[in-house]
């Protein structure tokens, strides 16, 4: 039988010619990972079954990025657990301050995820690593345990959905408005359980900073993964990061799909979701009159060094307007480094933005651009659930770094032509 | 096994920040947890009396975030149980795993109103409306999960697994 390319990863990694949609199988796993909230819960567990040693600690990564720079002593408390943990297991992949940085930006920089890859992460965004060809899942912390003690966890095979891009977007879209339209079709649960299979021309196209954006989104579908083919952008990606090597599953000809949909993406309007959910969105051009607070740039949707060069493009000569408040968050040290060498700070700062270090900080609410009563953001990440980032009364908008900085310095949400020039919206053609 | 309880609506799209902020999440503590239990979508839900009661939602209940939190401060809160007309995906694993009943039920979802007194059959897969007198099924659970829940969860049904291999080499 013909298979997805979701079906064929499990199937290899469960020792089996082929798996089919709705089956539970017990599959090994290439990495699991887990953040400074998620693997403390995960190391209780495993030493409440009395377990001893993981099984392998190269396969184990902790990233402690949420809530660190430690915020409070709790946190502390947690991420040092973490630490005595690695050292007394031996797992060499756990980044602490200093070396860390969001982890779903910070995995495949370091090459520890590889095309055709299975892994689980104890955060819901690790399935952005289906823009490099991998299955990946978020699950809770006692599957991680499961996986620290036996290299392995249960997945019930997806049914997939393909998504198929055409057409050639204008300059101010990007991978961010694909995946928030998407959504904004199908809904929060429009493709609960299923395995997202982008696919098409407009795919190829993007930039691996763009497909990474599209791919951490899926779970905003509801999906359990979102998986891109594997090119010659996502070889020339991976080479030299491993000395392991990747493979490559594409989907047989005549693979079953639940669902297939069909964008034709000349044209796209940047894309805004409005409060409070992803699904709820609107191209730019509808959104009026929506005076914002605060602008987030970052985060493992958009912390890459091609959104900062974009928030820079906007941003480069201009000042944020009085009364709002710019944060931006390279998403690595890496990518910290290379926007120093590349001026972007210099311009962000001299925009009148604040620069920091890599954490998830703002975008869960968790520390360093809190949201008072009444405010609202535009903000870059991925969620903007009641209370996401603040007060249960304050709001986010979710777009693209281009909306952003525009926003910025407009003091409300607006097309990035209105600022920069460029291509013009629509409704000025 | 069955549970008895009052019933607590919620709506669509419940997602785990409403469930539990991400603000509360450096404990781990289940009673602590419970606590802030819906704090942000209905302040001072975490009382006394949703003690012993059953949380009736709709669908894609619990969507967002992975944390585990979630149906930890559920329990902790001392909620019996969970009945969606669908739930998100790792939600429902983090549910079985950590032994918080749940069951998807439409018709439930549907039928039932904040108040009712609510009494599920959890090996029979039935939902009764003990105040309407209606009765509703779930959808039945799947057999490795009902063997997950036999062995008394994710960690003691690989550890058993993992002893069994160990004797056949």
């Amino acid at each position: 039988m013909p298979m997805t390319t979701a079906e064929k990863i499990l199937a290899a990694h469960c020792g089996r010619d082929e798996v089919r949609p709705g089956e539970i199988v017990m599959a090994d796993l290439d990495l699991a990972l887990a953040n400074d909230i998620t693997a403390p819960l995960a190391i209780e567990e495993f030493r409440r079954s009395g377990a001893v040693k993981v099984r392998d600690p190269r396969r184990i990564v902790f990233v402690c990025d949420h809530f660190t720079p430690n915020k409070d002593i709790r946190s502390a408390e947690q991420v040092r657990l973490i630490r005595d943990f690695s050292r007394e297991q031996g797992i060499e992949n756990f980044f602490d301050v200093g070396e860390m940085g969001i982890e779903h930006a910070l995995l495949p920089e370091k090459g520890l995820v590889l095309p055709g890859d299975l892994v689980i992460g104890a955060d819901s965004h690790t399935c952005t690593y289906g823009a490099l060809g991998a299955f990946a899942t978020g699950v809770g912390s006692t599957d991680l345990a499961g996986a620290m003690l036996s290299g392995r966890a249960w997945f019930k095979v997806p049914v997939s959905m393909l998504f198929n891009y055409r057409g050639r977007p204008g300059e101010w879209t990007g991978g961010k408005d694909f995946i928030l339209h998407t959504i904004g079709r199908i809904g929060v649960s429009g493709a609960l359980y299923a395995a997202m299979e982008f696919a098409g021309p407009a795919i190829h196209a993007l930039s691996m900073d763009d497909r990474f954006s599209m791919a951490n989104m899926s779970i905003e579908a509801g999906a359990k993964t979102g998986i891109f083919p594997v090119d010659e952008k996502v070889e020339e990606y991976v080479r030299g990061r491993s000395g392991r090597r990747g493979r490559s599953f594409p989907a047989d000809e005549g693979a079953e799909y639940a669902a297939r949909f069909d964008f034709d993406v000349s044209g796209l309007e940047p894309q805004v979701a409005l409060p409070s959910l992803p699904s709820n969105v609107r191209p730019v051009g509808e959104v009026k009159g929506v005076r914002v607070d605060q602008v987030v740039i970052g985060s493992c949707t958009n912390g890459r060094l091609e959104d900062l060069r974009a928030a820079a493009r906007v941003l480069q000569g201009r000042k944020v307007a009085r009364g709002v408040r710019v944060i931006i968050f390279p998403a690595t040290q890496r990518i910290y480094l290379e926007a120093m060498r590349e001026g972007l700070l210099e311009i962000f700062i001299e925009a009148g933005a604040a620069v920091s270090t890599p954490t998830c900080g703002p975008c869960l609410g968790g520390h360093m651009g809190i949201l008072a009563e009444g405010e609202r953001a535009v903000a870059t990440t991925n969620r903007n659930f009641v209370g996401r980032m603040g007060h249960p009364r304050s709001e986010v908008y979710l777009a693209g770094p281009y909306v952003a900085a525009a926003s910025a310095v407009a003091g409300e949400i607006i097309h990035p032509a209105r600022v920069a020039g460029g291509d013009r919206p629509g409704e000025e053609n | 096994m069955k549970i008895q309880g009052r019933a607590w609506k919620f709506g669509d799209d419940v997602d785990t920040d409403a469930i539990i902020a991400a603000r509360y999440l450096n404990p781990t503590d289940p009673a602590e947890l419970g606590a802030c239990l819906m704090e942000d979508i209905r302040p001072g839900f975490a009382c006394e009396d949703v003690r012993g009661g059953i949380i009736v939602a709709g669908a894609n209940f619990g969507c967002g975030s992975s944390r585990e939190h979630a149906p930890v401060a559920i329990r902790g809160a001392g909620v019996r149980a969970v009945v969606a007309e669908s739930f998100a995906r790792i939600f429902f694993r983090n549910a079985f795993n950590t032994g918080l009943p749940i069951f998807e039920s439409a018709d439930a979802a549907k039928g039932i109103v904040e108040g009712d007194e609510i009494e599920i059959d959890a090996s029979e897969g039935l939902i009764r409306n003990l105040s309407r007198n209606e009765t509703y099924r779930s959808q039945p659970v799947p057999p490795f999960m009902r063997e997950l829940i036999a062995s008394g969860g994710l960690l003691s049904y690989m550890m058993k697994n993992l002893n069994q291999e160990g004797k056949k080499k």
